[in-house]
């Protein structure tokens, strides 16, 4: 605080100083961090709105406001650009789906019933967890060229088989974390639709569901995030680039030539985040919520 | 969100006689007309499936494939039908996916890892045995002209040929010709049309004249005697190959040379100076690929790097991501300061961006000549980030902690939060500083809370694999190494490199035999880093 002028007063300048050592310090990392974090955010959106195409030319930040990249993204016939979201979209909300109800189900189960095997059941959910599907891709990739032989509908460059390699993950990484809500419910919900005649499919489907909504969100929003960002399975399942995700799609395009494609990249990039970002921010509070829990048992 | 929480409905709570029953008895209930057509018909779809694919695996005679498909029908159908048995109503679509796309996949993955599976050797000998005569086929100089219809059924072709004596066979790829006397004939006796198959005309002819071309059908069942194959797809002609199968010796035989290729137990019919036949096919090795993983010198020494980097890239990243989000969360875990709903939402950015994408767009920014960080940051230096080994290795670690710091600052903030303000209050009263507070109270209290999240964490990063592929596709490659191994390789993308890789041709059976690697590692840390995490709560 040397540069102070000598003619602030001395109460004053100890409050600045005060304040720099209360607060005014956690900006500065503030700052620095903010930086950090959006740069190369910033960068690729710039990089989006800039009409010369190439990586040098889009080193100077917003020099420019143009949408062609936007436009020329949808007329690509090589890279069907809107083909790959629309899968995106597709496979991701179907798997979502797919994985909240087999989880809910099976959470369920596990909350409200008492069944030998319980125990060892929810034991080995833990476990399955602790091994990503995509250690055995081989595996897959060779069960599929066979489920293809029997079912060509189901086998390699299928979405439908894609998606039923997701749900094979369902279980394994969600469950557990619906069966801390759902244990949270009281089972005195269920007693009493019971005794009033409700079936066990009325109960689950009417009163539960509704009762455990902001889990099956969190859930059906990581599932969704999971599956837009995965890339080993659909990319060796997936070979037609009018099947193709956008993680598959985008990755063929960018890596053959990276500094000619750029600006095109970027504004593909920037179409893909704006959903799953703006999901991200409308649901943090529950996402946060959802990742601790684990942990605070 | 929700059309009522758990906190308001409270009034159906107090029913003593709902609860005093005895968990575990289920009446079923009367269901309704409705719930019984939804679950009728459910049921009928999923068999009609299931039907389909037995009587499909009873044609292709797959006995062990039917018995399984067989058994989890009627076990499908037990479970739905009779009354009762609710867990296994919840329990089964969950279970019956896992069962296929995770549990089999993991138990597959081990089979496949002690077979020599992959390029070349992809299918039985047979098979083999077949496609070598095939590819070895060549046009018989005299072979009599056949005339020619193509027929198409279901999508596949065959072909209608007559003989120069006027006789009419029909037959396709992998179905030997067969007579077929009720083919209708033109007028000058060529075999024109054939009941149940549609002719093809000239257009679509052209069309899949490729495919055509490719088709060779076998004159009889032994594949010694040739195969008919069209030029032009009016006439047909034999061809014969050179090379021939002499069941009796278990060799291949070269007619022209008298060469004798031997299954000497490799996979593969070989010559005695060791020249393989391609294509081989798929035997059981034992446990080969784990011996040449750790045995073959090419493979050793870059293996054995990349589980070290493996577990380096893991480690540093936790701690890293750690360090970095512990820092901020108590940095910004202050009341008095301002603006810090700004900030969070700000630090949530890189982890809700797509993460693929964040590989993709660092691989721009660190990009040697033309990237923002050379040109702008370090003013037209040619930094070689991602090209140097060992710059490549930073620059992937920088990109993580880019990536998964917001992840450690939620968390962390949220253990912070939660821990009592009694305590450290308590602290003070007794005179403690500000950094003893946080390192015997709050430090200790937090990790209890977060080790498991730690370890789910290394856990995640040992098989991160989209960071690595995409941003440096775990290059830059190390060249002396036999097998496509990199500076910034994990094990999970050696795996999918050795596997589908397009340089070094695809290996499966070593791939796996990788991935069997991954998991034994990851079981092991995990179980202690369970164990120990149960140690510290103990201490709570």
């Amino acid at each position: 605080m040397a540069t102070l002028p000598a003619s602030v007063p001395v109460r004053r300048r100890r409050s600045a100083a005060r304040w720099f050592a209360d607060t005014g310090w956690r900006h500065l990392v503030g700052i620095a961090v903010v930086i950090f974090a959006t740069f190369p955010l910033l960068y690729v959106l710039s990089a989006s709105l800039n009409p010369t195409g190439t990586l040098v030319g889009s080193n100077v930040l917003f020099r420019s406001l143009d949408i062609s990249n936007y436009i020329e993204l949808f007329n690509r016939p090589q890279q069907p650009y809107a083909a790959w979201f629309a899968n995106t979209l597709v496979i991701g909300l179907i798997a979502a789906a797919g994985t909240v109800f087999l989880g809910a189900l099976a959470a369920y189960a596990f909350s409200r019933m008492r069944f030998t095997g319980r125990r060892v059941g929810l034991l080995s959910l833990l476990l399955v967890q602790m091994f990503p599907q995509l250690l055995g891709v081989v595996a897959i990739f060779l069960l599929l060229s066979g489920i293809g032989d029997i079912f060509p509908a189901l086998g390699l460059g299928s979405q439908l088989g894609l998606i039923m390699v997701y749900l094979g993950g369902a279980l394994g990484v969600n469950t557990y974390l619906m069966y801390g809500f759902f244990n949270t419910v009281p089972a005195s919900i269920d007693e009493a639709a019971k005794l009033d005649g409700a079936s066990h499919a009325q109960i689950f489907f009417g009163i539960i569901l509704r009762l455990v909504a902001p889990i099956l969100a969190v859930v059906g929003l990581l599932s969704f995030v999971g599956t837009t960002n995965e890339f080993v399975i659909a990319s060796i399942v997936l070979s037609d680039p009018q099947t193709q995700t956008l993680a598959v799609g985008l990755y063929q395009f960018v890596s053959q030539e990276t500094s000619k494609n750029w600006t095109l990249f970027s504004a593909g990039a920037v179409l893909a985040a704006i959903p799953v970002m703006a999901l991200f921010l409308f649901l943090q509070r529950y996402i946060v919520s959802g990742l601790t829990a684990g942990s605070v048992k | 969100m929700t059309t009522s929480t758990p906190g308001t409905t409270p009034p159906l709570a107090p029913r003593p006689a709902a609860t005093a029953k005895p968990r575990g008895v289920h009446h079923p209930g009367t269901p309704s007309v409705r719930s019984m057509l939804i679950k009728i018909s459910l049921l009928a779809i999923v068999d009609s499936l299931a039907v389909f694919a037995l009587f499909t695996l009873l044609l292709k005679e797959s006995w062990v494939v039917f018995g399984i498909a067989l058994a989890v029908t009627l076990a499908i159908n037990y479970i739905y039908l009779k009354p009762g048995l609710l867990p296994a109503k919840y329990l089964a679509p969950g279970i019956f996916f896992l069962a296929i796309f995770q549990i089999f996949v993991v138990v597959y993955s081990g089979y496949i890892a002690f077979t020599n599976y992959g390029d070349g050797h992809n299918g039985s000998k047979e098979d083999a045995i077949e496609s070598i005569i095939a590819n070895a086929r060549t046009r018989v100089p005299d072979s009599p002209t056949y005339r020619l219809t193509v027929l198409e059924q279901f999508g596949t072709f065959s072909f209608l040929v007559t003989t120069p004596e006027g006789e009419v066979f029909v037959g396709g790829e992998d179905r030997p010709l067969d007579e077929a006397p009720s083919a209708r004939l033109d007028s000058t006796g060529k075999a024109i049309e054939l009941d149940g198959y549609t002719t093809l005309d000239f257009g679509s002819l052209i069309q899949n004249q490729s495919v055509i071309a490719d088709l060779s059908v076998p004159l009889t069942d032994d594949p010694n005697d040739g195969a008919l194959r069209t030029p032009d797809g009016s006439s047909a002609y034999l061809y014969t190959s050179a090379l021939e199968y002499d069941a009796e010796a278990d060799a291949i035989v070269d007619t022209a040379t008298g060469e004798r290729f031997l299954d000497r137990g490799d996979g593969a019919f070989a010559n005695e100076a060791g020249r393989e036949l391609s294509p081989g096919w798929k035997i059981d090795v034992g446990f080969d690929n784990f011996a040449r993983a750790f045995t073959e010198e090419s493979i050793r020494g870059p293996l054995l790097g990349v589980i070290a980097w493996t577990f380096a890239f893991a480690l540093l990243s936790v701690g890293m991501t750690f360090a970095l989000g512990l820092f901020l969360a108590i940095v910004f875990n202050e009341a008095r300061m301002r603006g810090r709903k700004f900030y969070r939402i700000v630090l949530i950015l890189p982890y809700a961006f797509p993460s693929f994408l964040s590989g993709l767009v660092w691989l721009g920014l660190l990009n040697q000549d033309f990237g923002f960080v050379n040109q702008v940051v370090f003013g037209g230096a040619a930094i070689p980030w991602l090209t140097d080994p060992w710059l490549a290795k930073a620059s992937v670690l920088i990109v993580n902690l880019w990536l998964g710091f917001p992840y450690m600052f939620l968390i962390c903030t949220g253990a912070l939060q939660s821990i009592p303000d009694e305590l450290t209050e308590a602290a003070r009263v007794d005179g403690a500083r500000p950094w003893a507070i946080f390192r015997l109270i709050k430090f200790p209290l937090l990790l209890v809370s977060v080790a498991p999240l730690l370890i789910s964490s290394f856990a995640f990063n040992f098989n991160n694999f989209n960071v690595i592929y995409m941003l440096t596709g775990g290059g830059p490659r190390n060249v002396s190494a036999g097998v496509d191994a990199g500076a910034t390789d994990l094990l999970i993308t050696l795996v999918y490199k050795v596997a589908f890789g397009s340089g070094t041709g695809r290996d499966y059976g070593l791939a796996s035999a990788f991935a069997i690697l991954i998991f034994i590692i990851v079981a092991v840390v995990s179980i202690i880093g369970f164990r120990r995490t149960r140690a510290l709560e103990d201490l709570n």
